[in-house]
């Protein structure tokens, strides 16, 4: 009963025990590896609509409710789809982004007022600056449903025929710009001269 | 203008960090004792530095500087003052400004302090300090940097604080959470020096004592914080959800509460000594972990708080750097620890590497319900599964029960050898009478009983009369860190008898009510008066109006629904009637047909005990820094400092 103990780990005893500690840790180290790029890449290319066409909708204008648009307004030529909403704090953040790639680029953007207050989305629009060509409203989220939406903001690259060429989580900063989006536009074509005149 | 000199500061910091992680330590290795004094005034150079950066941000949100791109996301003009300072660490970038901020105080503290300590172990381990400081200040100015500025197109307003964050709660919990969670750097850092030196005798295990028990208190008393403004502001009525947030917090909180008591053993035993310096290392790595949870998303969903996942590499890659080095070096160094120390099985070592096992189990389970999620999306290629409160309550609950019984017994464990017929002629009478009050006063106070709130009141009742009475024989002779521990193991006590009565006895109920309607829940008489529009300076509220009657008693609670202007985001604001021995807690839900509201009653009883408890335990582990042993060390170093 009155066995003699001493310290209660084995790593004072030498041998490979004392590296079970770095071992844990690098195998949990793997795994958060593994688990950011499985996460990044779900970041990245999320959608199962990608390279399938936009879905069909039907949508009043914000500025206009009474003219309501469909997919084929959307075919033509390549655009950007930015799904935003006044209550989501990272729309305003890359707002200014918008308002630039617009100005600066001619890039047309069609807005998809997600699960807003119409009345608000107007003000907000009056009081920051438009970037977008036209909104389309989604009141009650359905066509955010349809192109499988995780959150707003979020940006669709559509080219001429209306499929989807590039999907975008988050915001869009001057970075997601210069490395996806102006090189996704340039590959469908799009002449990207900076108005250098704008500002 | 302030704001990019407040940036440059910020720059400056980082470059005399360069300089305090090497030079130091390069002055350790040579002995040159004019190198190693220069860690003292890099470490002070530093955070004046910092301090400075951080007064620069806090002028741009108070003067409402809206061209800096983070005071525009986080800040509006309708704000108040006081919010639009605590708006500085409402989101990532200013958030880690101030955890920066924090780690260059206690950087300072330690380089202030050091004076009784040996000059080559003082030089390392700021050294160390600086290097963990300079990760911490590249992610801040590479990845996350709050001084950008959002131009040429200013706006001109800001898209407002996120309304959660607009509380007394809110404003300070992150700085205590900070404070503990970067305090464990410390012990880390002294960690590493001893496995640096060779020397990993008694000294690093003094030397860090204190250090630990502050940063432990503070992320005590920011656990509990946290908790208690969830309670009061998410309108759920609950205190405790087990999200990765919360369990990023609690894990070093785990391993820290092991940290503290596996240093007595090797301050006052020189046993444990291997274990303990592990457990240093572990408490600062889960720190960092929490930061890496909290802000690389990992857990939460795409839009969590930090969007680009570079700072998730970022972090990861810091992460390796760090951990994996001391670890590495620990299995390097740690067998060089000639430790044979004996003690009986009935001894208080084996009592303090009981607390260590259960304290390490239980931050295990913590870890893989936390963790889990991930590892499966990861294994499986992104399929989702979730881990809830019952798989933690059933693993965690237990292991605390079996803690209290421990803790309970502990004052009368000596070091060494106990006698256990001794033992146990002393213990019966107290856990007798544990048990019979027990079972006797929630029949009497409450009159209801159930297995769970007998378990926490008995095992509650054991712990505070078995300490009592230790506390009465000792009377003579009192020292702070016995208070401290005292104090710290009655809150324990005081918070588990919470834990258990809320949970068995509280009474939810979600009714619909339309004004001038009576509702009677557990002999109290609730009537509902309707609801009016009011405003406040940056939001537009609907406030119920509830008239409560208990026994003889009235009073009005008001819960309302706000609505924040600038986010258009609506929040609940619960009314709480607080009480030490029951909170009321109403909320309002949603309007409902025919004038009439979704509302949601609580009764709480205890619930106050599970915060005041966690104080408690705070309180102690601040006292314990009271103890004449560290105030003969001050003295001496304030000698050497003015010699």
């Amino acid at each position: 009963m009155n066995e003699p103990t001493t310290a209660p780990n084995s790593a004072t005893k030498g041998g490979l025990a004392r590296f079970v500690p770095l071992a844990l840790f690098a195998g949990f180290a793997v795994i958060g590896v593994v688990g950011l790029f499985v996460l990044g890449d779900r970041h990245e290319l999320p959608s199962a609509l990608l390279n399938k066409s936009f879905p069909e909708f039907s949508a009043p204008l914000l500025m206009d409710e009474s003219s309501v648009m469909s997919r084929e307004d959307l075919i033509g030529e390549p655009l950007l789809v930015n799904v935003w909403a006044t209550w989501c704090p990272t729309c305003k953040a890359e707002h200014a982004e918008l308002l630039r790639i617009t100005q600066d680029y001619g890039v047309p953007i069609v807005g998809l007022n997600y699960k807003d207050d119409p009345r608000a989305a107007r003000a907000f629009l009056a009081r920051y600056g438009n970037p977008f060509r036209y909104n389309l409203v989604d009141a009650d989220g359905q066509i955010g449903v349809d192109l499988g939406v995780y959150g707003a903001p979020e940006t669709f690259l559509l080219d001429a025929n209306g499929t989807i060429v590039y999907k975008r989580v988050g915001d869009v900063n001057p970075r997601i710009w210069r490395d996806e989006l102006a090189p996704a536009l340039k590959a469908l074509g799009v002449e990207l001269q900076a108005n250098t005149g704008a500002g | 203008m302030i704001v990019e000199v407040g940036h440059f500061a910020v720059g400056l910091a980082f470059a005399v960090c360069v300089l305090l992680s090497v030079l130091p330590m390069v002055g350790a290795a040579r002995g040159n004792e004019r190198l190693m004094a220069l860690g003292g005034n890099l470490s002070v150079a530093q955070f004046v530095l910092l301090l400075g950066g951080y007064l620069a941000l806090t002028y741009a949100f108070v003067t409402d500087d809206f061209s800096v791109a983070y005071v525009a996301s986080n800040s509006n003009s309708l704000l108040p003052t006081q919010y639009k300072i605590s708006a500085l660490w409402g989101a990532h970038e200013g958030s880690f400004l101030l955890w920066t901020l924090i780690m260059g105080a206690w950087v300072m503290a330690v380089a202030l302090r050091s004076g009784d300590l040996e000059r080559a172990f003082a030089a390392r381990t700021l050294s160390i300090l600086g290097f963990i400081q300079l990760g911490f200040l590249a992610f801040l100015l590479f990845l996350s940097n709050p001084f950008e500025r959002a131009l040429p197109l200013v706006p001109v307003d800001g898209a407002d604080l996120n309304p959660l964050l607009q509380d007394f709660g809110l404003i300070v919990h992150p700085p205590l959470l900070y404070m503990g969670y970067v305090g464990f750097s410390v012990a880390f850092a002294f960690a590493i020096s001893a496995l640096l030196s060779g020397r990993m005798d008694a000294t690093w295990a003094r030397a860090s004592r204190p250090w630990t028990n502050l940063a432990w208190a503070f992320l005590t008393a920011g656990i509990a914080l946290g908790s208690w403004w969830a309670y009061y502001e998410l309108g759920w009525g609950g205190w405790w959800f087990w999200d990765p947030v919360e369990n990023a917090s609690f894990m070093p909180w785990l391993a820290g509460t092991a940290l503290i008591h596996s240093l007595s053993v090797s301050e006052k035993r020189g046993a444990f000594r291997s274990w303990t310096l592990l457990l240093a290392i572990a408490a600062f790595s889960l720190s960092l972990l929490g930061a890496f949870i909290v802000r690389s998303g990992i857990l939460t969903s795409v839009h969590a708080f930090a969007v680009d996942p570079e700072r998730g590499v970022y972090i990861l890659a810091w992460l390796g750097v760090s951990v994996g080095g001391a670890l590495t070096l620990y299995g390097m160094r740690a067998h060089t620890i000639a430790a044979r120390i004996r003690y009986d099985w009935l001894s208080r070592e084996t009592f303090l590497l009981v607390n260590n096992l259960l304290l390490v189990v239980s931050l295990a389970v913590v870890f893989y319900g936390t963790l889990y999620p991930v590892a499966y999306e990861a294994l499986t290629g992104g399929e989702k599964t979730s881990v809830g409160p019952p798989f933690f309550n059933f693993a965690f609950v237990p292991l605390m029960l079996i803690l209290a019984l421990f803790l309970g017994a502990a004052p009368f464990v000596r070091w060494k050898k106990t006698q256990a017929s001794s033992l146990v002629s002393k213990l019966w009478p107290i856990a007798l009478a544990a048990v019979a009050l027990g079972v006797i006063l929630p029949l009497v106070l409450l009159s209801e009983l159930s297995i769970g709130v007998v378990l926490a009141i008995s095992l509650g009742l054991w712990i505070v009369l078995s300490h009592s009475l230790d506390l009465w024989r000792r009377r003579r002779s009192l020292t702070a860190s016995y208070w401290g521990m005292w104090v710290a193991h009655i809150g324990f006590a005081i918070s588990m008898v919470g834990i258990g009565v809320t949970s068995g006895f509280s009474i939810e109920k979600d009714v619909r009510m339309v004004a001038g309607q009576t509702l009677t829940v557990a002999d109290r008489q609730i009537l509902f008066n309707g609801v009016s529009e009011v405003s406040g300076p940056n939001y537009v509220a609907q406030r119920g109006s509830f008239v409560i009657t208990e026994g003889s008693n009235d009073y009005a609670l008001y819960p309302e629904k706000r609505r924040y202007l600038a986010r258009g985001s609506v929040m609940t604001e619960a009314a709480i009637e607080p009480g030490l021995m029951r909170d009321l807690y109403l909320s309002l839900g949603e309007p409902l047909a025919g004038d009439s509201w979704a509302v949601r009653v609580h009764i709480k009883p205890l619930v106050r005990w599970v915060w005041l408890g966690a104080l408690l335990m705070a309180l102690g582990g601040g006292w314990a820094l009271l103890d004449r042993r560290y105030k003969r060390l001050r003295v001496r170093s304030s000698a050497a400092a003015t010699a």
